[in-house]
């Protein structure tokens, strides 16, 4: 019962984390119907920052609380901008343009931003300081969840609310929702459509940056190529979850979250990608669109 | 200006390194994007006109490539030229560069496979590199316990592509493209990762050595010589997937593969089996990576897991993107450009995958047709001279 609970835990903190992705993934899609390839990227870049601005204020000695503050803050403001530029230049030209032409400038863009990051940094692992301090109260359930585990959980908490707030109740929220359903009709009732874009990339790389920084201060350790893997992974997530629905998102994560863990718990650790991506496939065979999306008709 | 500015600020973060502050570089970049925005927004702007125009009724003049290319008188000698180019090629020059031709050759065989895929039936295929892996792996494993030479593992090799294709191909198929895209991707990693943790099948992460070369009728030959069989070897092989893909594209299945791209919707209205008429193309676009992956190890004489990531999968992409997608002639070009530019460019090697990115998203911003685009087929009325 206690290993099954350590698994439960740690399938829920991965879960966690590739829900932080995963909501940029899904976002995006619902609304201009592209698959991100660079979103990852965008992560590892809020890593990236973090672990820059952070080893630069511990050489100047600051409090920890504000060091990892501020580098969330740095790491989020970066991304975000990020987002946005890569939105700008890669996307923006493309609306209108077949869907195939979108996806391979994705993939270039993400391509781009890893060999960006390589050359600049280095190929090496980066050592990454665990910027979460272990809490006083925290001490007596030490043995089940540690300290940097309920931020995680916390953080992701709070960002899920925020943003199911964002998109039910603003009027922000309301325009995204609207172009997301059509963006024709959105342009007709006075949104502005290029704007709304450009705000979900924002959102969603924020929201990935977050989880940069909590997941390489959880692992200790990043390099250039840690996007890509956990793009996948979040994708998948966000696939299995029924993309463009952002509650799916979160559901897909934990699902996966929980798979892969108990799978490496209870199986073999050497197929845990293999049995993810397996996953993947039979849940798209049986349910196309995922387990909470919509199917849908495609008008002609 | 409003579009330089987030890009100069964020460069400029990520260039300074924990310990040593880089000002030099974050100027070189400063500058450097500043002038490239100029450029960019010059290329955006000549990018609308250009649809402007198009728009408004303008006949728009075809490429000087696809006039070229249309002109017997120009590519008649121009096809002798490459093809006395192509027989000379290995006396006149040495055996490394003997060599990197080869792998050219390979790639642009199977990008000539995923143009099959990708160009005409309008499959995002992320996987690619997974049949090729499977035809390197038969013929090094059925050589290993069989024995068997070059000669007969070449057909079974593009016949387990094909059984791969449709085995992968099958369940995936009804899924719409990103989806598509998405699965083959996760099918790719599957086929590597298993290769990677199967140690008994597959030797795993250490992969299989000393495979033999091609051979001719049993006769030993010595390195140099092996090389310029196996170059003559590509040539045909070439020939024969441009012959095939040539027909194929004429034919009846590779119409229904172009209506198929265009719109599914009133593909099926016509009548033609959508399930069916991808699957012959992903089982197709397979069997030339399967075939490509038999040459592959039997060129390198030593194969393993990590020849085949996805990296490889999206180079062959970038290869029947960049030289245009459906287009025979582009693909090629591509191929030669894209696996021997980097060869000779050994000093920018380091830069090469940043350049790849680079040039595949200004490649589908400006010009999303490629180096030479397929130009669609008209039906062109003839208007008749009426008599006056």
């Amino acid at each position: 019962m206690e290993y099954f609970l350590e698994l439960f835990l740690s399938g829920l903190i991965r879960g966690s984390i590739y829900a932080l992705i995963a909501l940029g993934y899904t976002m995006v899609y619902g609304i201009i119907e592209l698959i991100n390839f660079a979103h990852g990227e965008i992560y590892m870049i809020g890593a990236f920052t973090a672990l820059i601005v952070a080893s630069v204020l511990t050489m100047l000695g600051w409090n920890q609380i504000a060091i990892i503050l501020l580098a969330s803050v740095v790491a989020v403001i970066y991304s975000s901008a990020y987002g946005y530029t890569v939105e700008k230049i890669a996307y923006q030209p493309l609306r209108g343009a077949p869907r195939l032409s979108a996806l391979i400038s994705a993939i270039g863009m993400s391509l781009f931003l890893q060999n960006y990051v390589l050359l600049a940094q280095t190929s090496d692992f980066m050592p990454f300081p665990s910027l979460i301090p272990e809490f006083k109260f925290m001490e007596s359930y030490e043995h089940i969840i540690s300290s940097p585990e309920i931020v995680i959980l916390a953080t992701t908490t709070l960002v899920m609310i925020f943003l199911a707030f964002l998109i039910k109740f603003t009027r922000m929220g309301k325009a995204m929702r609207a172009t997301a359903q059509d963006r024709e009709m959105a342009m007709l009732v006075g949104v502005d459509v290029d704007r709304i874009i450009s705000f979900t990339f924002i959102i969603g790389s924020a929201t990935a940056a977050l989880g940069g920084v909590l997941i390489a201060s959880h692992i200790g350790q990043i390099n250039f190529y840690i996007g890509f893997l956990a793009g996948i992974k979040a994708f998948v997530a966000a696939v299995l979850g029924g993309i463009g629905s952002i509650p799916g998102a979160v559901v897909g994560s934990l699902v996966l979250g929980w798979t892969e863990s108990f799978f490496t718990g209870y199986v073999s650790s050497d197929y845990e990608d293999v049995f993810a991506f397996l996953f993947l496939v039979f849940i798209l065979i049986f349910r196309p669109s995922g387990i909470m999306g919509r199917a849908e008709t495609e008008k002609v | 200006m409003f579009l330089t500015f987030p890009i100069m600020v964020i460069k400029v973060n990520t260039i300074e390194n924990i310990v040593v502050w880089r000002w030099k570089n974050l100027f070189i970049v400063g500058i450097g994007v500043f002038l490239l925005s100029f450029v960019w927004r010059y290329l955006i702007k000549r990018k609308e006109v250009g649809k402007k125009k198009a728009e408004a009724g303008e006949l728009v003049k075809p490429p000087i490539t696809q006039r070229v290319l249309k002109e017997p008188k120009f590519y008649i000698p121009a096809l002798i030229a490459v093809a006395v180019f192509a027989i000379a090629f290995p006396f006149v020059f040495s055996m490394y560069q003997t060599n990197i031709m080869v792998t050219a050759l390979i790639y642009v065989v199977i990008s000539l496979g995923l143009n099959i895929v990708v160009g005409l039936a309008g499959l995002l295929d992320l996987g690619y590199v997974a049949f090729y892996a499977v035809g390197a792996y038969t013929y090094a494993l059925l050589n290993y316990h069989f024995g068997l030479g070059f000669w007969t593992v070449l057909p079974i090799g593009a016949a387990m592509g094909f059984l791969f294709g449709v085995l992968l191909g099958f369940p995936v198929l009804r899924l719409r493209g990103d989806y598509l895209a998405i699965v083959t991707l996760g099918f790719g990693e599957i086929i590597r990762l298993i290769l990677e943790n199967w140690n008994e099948f597959s030797f795993g992460p250490s992969g299989i050595a000393n495979i033999p070369r091609p051979g001719l009728f049993g006769i030993q030959m010595s390195l140099h010589s092996s090389i310029i069989y196996l170059y003559f070897l590509m040539i045909g092989l070439t020939l024969f997937t441009i012959f095939v893909v040539n027909r194929l594209q004429d034919s009846r299945i590779g119409r229904a593969w172009i209506a198929l791209r265009e719109d599914e919707i009133a593909c099926q209205a016509m009548g033609i089996d959508k399930t069916k008429t991808k699957l012959t193309a992903f089982a197709l676009g397979a069997t030339w990576a399967g075939m490509g992956g038999v040459v592959f190890a039997a060129k390198t004489t030593f194969i393993n897991p990590a020849s085949f990531t996805i990296w490889e999968s999206i180079i062959i992409l970038c290869v029947v993107v960049i030289g245009g997608m459906g287009s025979i002639i582009g693909v090629i070009i591509g191929a030669l450009i894209l696996i021997l530019l980097p060869e000779y460019l050994r000093a920018f090697s380091e830069y090469r995958m940043l350049i790849f990115g680079a040039v595949l998203v200004v490649m589908m911003v400006f010009r999303p047709g490629g180096i030479i685009s397929d130009v669609r087929r008209i039906y062109r009325f003839e208007e008749r001279e009426t008599t006056a």
